[in-house]
């Protein structure tokens, strides 16, 4: 690693002029890929500014039907809350399946949505959940926020302080993990909302999308057959070692009728 | 430099460290507590495994500075009074090793598994390891012994 100076934020203002003031300061909060970039020297921060332990970053509470998560939640305590299990059953089922236990205990759900990893878990959820992502400054819709890999709609020193998820009839979460490293080859995330269904594809894509041609089919029949005659355009896939795009548009198709099954099993 | 005050295994401890210091490295390097691993030093094999405010996580990819104040038990803490902490004795009896430079972060890892499930079903083993990796893959009596340990533990 290079060399750069710790800071710990005392609050979120603090945490905001600190950023300002420090143009090539970078925040922390679990440090699940900040760490592992530092070590690889492919970032040279001036600073790291430590938000993990604010507290306006914390808890999670059902706030005007919606549910709300502090951006610095670690994905274990939102895996194991009983207002997101009973709530968003996929959410919390999404949060104990990312990485392994020991990543789970440091990284945090706004950590994984400002880096907007195209294989990441949690921005499948966040768009087919119609979230809000509240920041210090704005609020903005899952629709705009991502934009691409690693790309989001964050302003230089803008900061995630938590996430509004629009509450589903059910949904369901269903991923194929890359084996060494449990991300997501590709993962599906369907919700059954009182505006529609909503399918969202991470893992397989240059960045999280919404499949609307599954969409239109599951809002007439929802049900995983219904998806039979449909197919994924593998140009616009990743390709990989792991994966060609061919076999990533295959799976999109697989892991969203895995995902609509396990939607219809829950009540 | 910047000191950092934290407790080890049940003593304190005022360190001086660079902000960029890992974890690891401070108790590795500067305590001598060289029972903690670094194996991939990429976050994956989970051999630097230890607890911090009673949680597992992996000591390569914590900075010292972020552990400042906490309560750190690694694998020296984990006997008492000479006697093993019932998962070192369940990996003696099992042979939960083969080479035995996975088995500290293992053990720090199981002891965390049990404390949030003590039952835990083949499955929640299986899942609850996935931070761990065994080069040797004797995971066969790793599992036994992460069984044989829930049992101790009753």
């Amino acid at each position: 690693m290079f060399e750069f100076d710790y800071v710990k934020a005392k609050s979120l203002p603090d945490a905001a002029a600190l950023i300002a003031a420090n143009p090539e300061a970078k925040l922390l909060a679990g440090g699940m890929t900040l760490i592992p970039t530092l070590k690889q020297r492919l970032a040279r921060p001036s600073h790291l500014i430590d938000v993990g332990g604010l507290p306006e970053l914390r808890g999670i509470e059902m706030k005007d039907g919606r549910l709300a998560i502090g951006a610095a939640m670690q994905h274990h305590e939102v895996a194991t809350s009983t207002v997101v299990k009973k709530a968003i059953p996929a959410l919390a089922y999404l949060a104990g399946h990312i990485g392994d236990p020991q990543v789970r205990n440091r990284g945090t759900l706004g950590g994984s949505v400002a880096n907007n990893d195209p294989v990441a878990d949690y921005p499948a959820a966040v768009l087919a959940l119609d979230s809000m992502v509240v920041t210090n400054k704005r609020e903005i819709a899952a629709a705009d926020f991502f934009q691409g890999m690693f790309a989001t709609a964050l302003e230089e020193g803008e900061i995630i302080v938590r996430l509004l998820f629009a509450v589903p009839r059910r949904a369901a979460y269903e991923k194929f993990p890359h084996p060494a490293s449990g991300y997501a080859m590709t993962a599906v995330f369907v919700a059954e909302t009182a505006a529609g269904v909503r399918v969202a594809v991470t893992g397989a894509g240059p960045g999280v999308f919404r499949w609307s041609d599954a969409e239109n089919v599951l809002a007439k029949k929802l049900s995983p057959a219904a998806l039979d005659g449909l197919k994924v355009d593998p140009n616009d896939m990743n390709e990989d070692i792991h994966a060609t795009r061919e076999y990533r548009a295959n799976l999109v198709k697989v892991m969203a009728q895995r995902a609509v099954e396990k939607l219809l099993a829950t009540k | 430099m910047t000191k950092i005050e934290l407790t080890v295994n049940g003593t304190k401890h005022t360190c001086e460290v660079e902000d960029r210091t890992l974890l690891v490295d401070l108790l590795r390097d500067q305590l001598g507590l060289t029972g903690t691993h670094v194996g991939c030093d990429t976050s994956q094999c989970g051999c630097c495994t230890v607890h911090v405010n009673g949680r597992a996580i992996k000591s390569c990819t914590l900075l010292a500075v972020q552990a400042t104040g906490a309560d750190v038990v690694t694998i020296e803490g984990m006997s008492r009074g000479g006697k093993l902490h019932p998962v070192q004795q369940a990996f003696t009896d099992c042979h939960g090793l083969q080479c035995g430079f996975c088995t500290p972060g293992m053990i720090m890892a199981v002891a965390a598994l049990l404390k949030d499930n003590p039952h835990p079903s083949e499955a929640e083993i299986h899942h609850g390891l996935e931070g761990n990796l065994c080069r040797c893959t004797g995971y066969i009596n790793i599992v036994k012994a992460v069984k044989r340990s829930a049992e101790a533990m009753k």
